[in-house]
């Protein structure tokens, strides 16, 4: 659905246009129909300049790209007419009516039945009963969930949805999840840059960490197993020197911490390794109150991956 | 180019300006004096003048032959209000750059720019619908206004031959024809000027530039510099058709979404 091959974006600032700034660099990846992307990284680091060059708003510097099938420079108009792009600030016409706006920008869309699809979406999102009130005296989720809506008036096939909870209340941020969540469900291709770990940890199939390059992308399980494996936590009811001994000595046991009253194992397969384990460890007298697999928090994948690239640098 | 998106962007931008009390404020009131002022000017005048043979001697030589059979006070009297004639050309210069010079640095600083050019609406679409919608007010309100006073006149006692004059190939030249074109060039102008800048109230105050060299017509008139005939007024419309057409052309061709978007300084 997007295919990117060496994306780049050089601006060039200056009073004679001198100096460079590379704002996306060489950025090669592919997003699936129907996949949820997070899009991760520092201000700064390229995702709404990357977005802006995605749906034909900006041009790049160098490389190739598509979207939908329509490559990227020789068919923008029609890249613009099968994506929706929520911007990062929702930016609506205060003076006017939420139907107003809404109408409007399906007019430009060329959607067919403009006031069917206003309304169908006003109601989707709650807002039908305020469609006649300038969106000036909105508050900000309520302006959120409109500029949802006009992203969506369309049907777009891909959706571009640069911080889409930023700033709002965890209510409005919910509401806002849940329906992102929704699309998901019927199938939309979903592009989000989000600083929300948590919350691209929950939405995406998918995570892209970017800083100027693409420095990783995979799924969340497989960022977390590629930077730390899997880890299982055995909380004992006393730590004894000689159950980290009986464990160290399994050969598929790969790393023992001994933390507190509790082991922490790094394992390649804790599924097939956990009986064993704990076997051993009944046997030599330990008493197991409860076994966990240690989950690092995508937060922890994010700050590790930048560190490792600030380190190579 | 899709006649709809054009009405749409016409429609909305009509939506938002006549929402906006100071841009009523500029196309009401700014006409309305514009149209009041020579009929009151001419009432005065046609008091003092009526008893004036005499009238047209500081009327300068060159106007004279335009006055043809009319008395010396009808013809100091058309040569004052053809002053006003340039004011009534330069009702479709202000209106308009007060509302494109907005149009464009506006949704920036709204953020409404960008969702706006990620919809599948050509340059050409956006900007006709801009200008569109700041040049079609401007330019109704001045024929209005033109409709007005020229039904004024008989009201406060001007004589057959003055109005003749008004209604004649010069002023309906001058209001119907040229200032259209001023207002495109205008519009265009504002327009070029909203897309350079990130400050309204920067785009509006630049933007009045334009009125720099109408204003030097009017000088140049009041001085005796230039008096506008026919042959006059089809040159300047000649110019400005040259202009609007090479305004129109740089203008979409100078119009860079990329650089609107990312220029922030």
């Amino acid at each position: 659905m997007i295919v990117t091959e060496g994306l780049a974006k050089v601006f060039k600032i200056g009073k004679k246009g001198k100096e460079e700034i590379v704002a996306v660099d060489s950025l090669s990846l592919s997003v699936k129909e129907g996949e949820a992307f997070g899009f991760l990284g520092p201000n700064g680091a390229g995702k709404t300049t990357t977005v802006r060059m995605l749906t034909g708003l900006i041009a790049p510097t160098r490389g190739r790209a598509s979207v939908n099938g329509l490559e990227l420079g020789k068919e923008n108009r029609a890249i613009r007419k099968c994506v929706g792009i929520l911007t990062e600030s929702p930016g609506m016409y205060e003076r006017l009516s939420a139907e107003k706006n809404l109408s409007i920008f399906a007019s430009l869309y060329d959607v067919e039945d403009v006031p069917g699809q206003a309304r169908k979406f006003l109601q989707m999102l709650g807002l039908w009963g305020r469609r006649q009130d300038p969106v000036g005296s909105f508050s900000k989720g309520m302006r959120q969930k409109l500029a949802i809506a006009r992203a969506l008036l369309h049907d777009p096939k891909v959706l571009f949805m640069d911080e889409p909870t930023s700033g709002l209340d965890p209510e409005a941020a919910k509401m806002v999840r849940d329906f992102i969540e929704s699309l998901k469900a019927r199938g939309r291709t979903i592009f989000i840059c989000t600083h929300n770990l948590d919350e691209a940890d929950r939405l995406c199939d998918r995570i892209g960490i970017i800083k100027q390059r693409l420095i990783a992308v995979d799924t969340p399980a497989a960022l977390r197993q590629r930077l730390y494996g899997r880890k299982v936590v055995f909380h004992l009811r006393e730590l004894n020197s000689k159950w980290v001994k009986v464990v160290s000595a399994l050969p598929f046991v790969k790393e023992v911490r001994a933390i507190g009253e509790k082991l922490v194992l790094s394992l390649e397969n804790p599924d097939r390794d956990n009986p064993e384990i704990v076997r051993c460890l009944v046997k030599a007298g330990a008493d197991i109150q409860f076994v966990g697999e240690l989950r690092h928090s995508l937060e922890e994948i994010y700050l590790e991956t930048l560190r490792d690239i600030e380190d190579e640098r | 180019m899709m006649i709809k998106h054009i009405q749409t962007i016409i429609d909305k931008e009509w939506a938002e300006v006549f929402k906006n009390r100071m841009v009523l404020f500029t196309i009401i009131f700014m006409p309305m004096i514009f149209t009041i002022l020579p009929l009151v000017m001419l009432y005065v005048m046609g008091e003092a003048v009526g008893d004036m043979n005499g009238g047209a001697a500081d009327v300068p030589q060159a106007f004279l032959a335009t006055c043809g059979d009319l008395s010396g006070g009808e013809c100091m009297q058309i040569y004052l209000v053809n002053e006003f004639l340039i004011l009534f050309m330069l009702i479709p210069v202000i209106i308009p750059v007060t509302i494109a010079a907005y149009s464009i640095v506006g949704e920036k600083t709204t953020h409404t720019l960008e969702p706006l050019l990620a919809t599948p609406i050509s340059t050409v679409e956006l900007l006709a619908g801009k200008s569109l919608a700041a040049a079609i007010p401007a330019i109704l309100v001045s024929w209005l206004s033109f409709g007005i006073f020229l039904l004024a006149l008989p009201l406060i006692g001007i004589s057959r031959g003055v109005r003749a004059y008004i209604g004649g190939p010069i002023w309906l030249l001058g209001v119907l024809v040229a200032g259209p074109l001023m207002a495109v060039a205008s519009v265009n102008f504002a327009l070029y000027i909203s897309s350079r800048v990130n400050d309204p109230r920067v785009a509006e105050q630049i933007s009045m530039v334009i009125m720099v060299p109408i204003l030097g017509l009017l000088f140049a008139q009041l001085a005796g510099l230039i008096v506008i005939s026919v042959g006059v007024m089809l040159i300047i419309i000649l110019l400005l058709a040259l202009i609007d057409v090479g305004m129109i052309y740089l203008g979409v061709r100078i119009f860079q979404r990329e650089t609107i978007l990312t220029r922030w300084k």
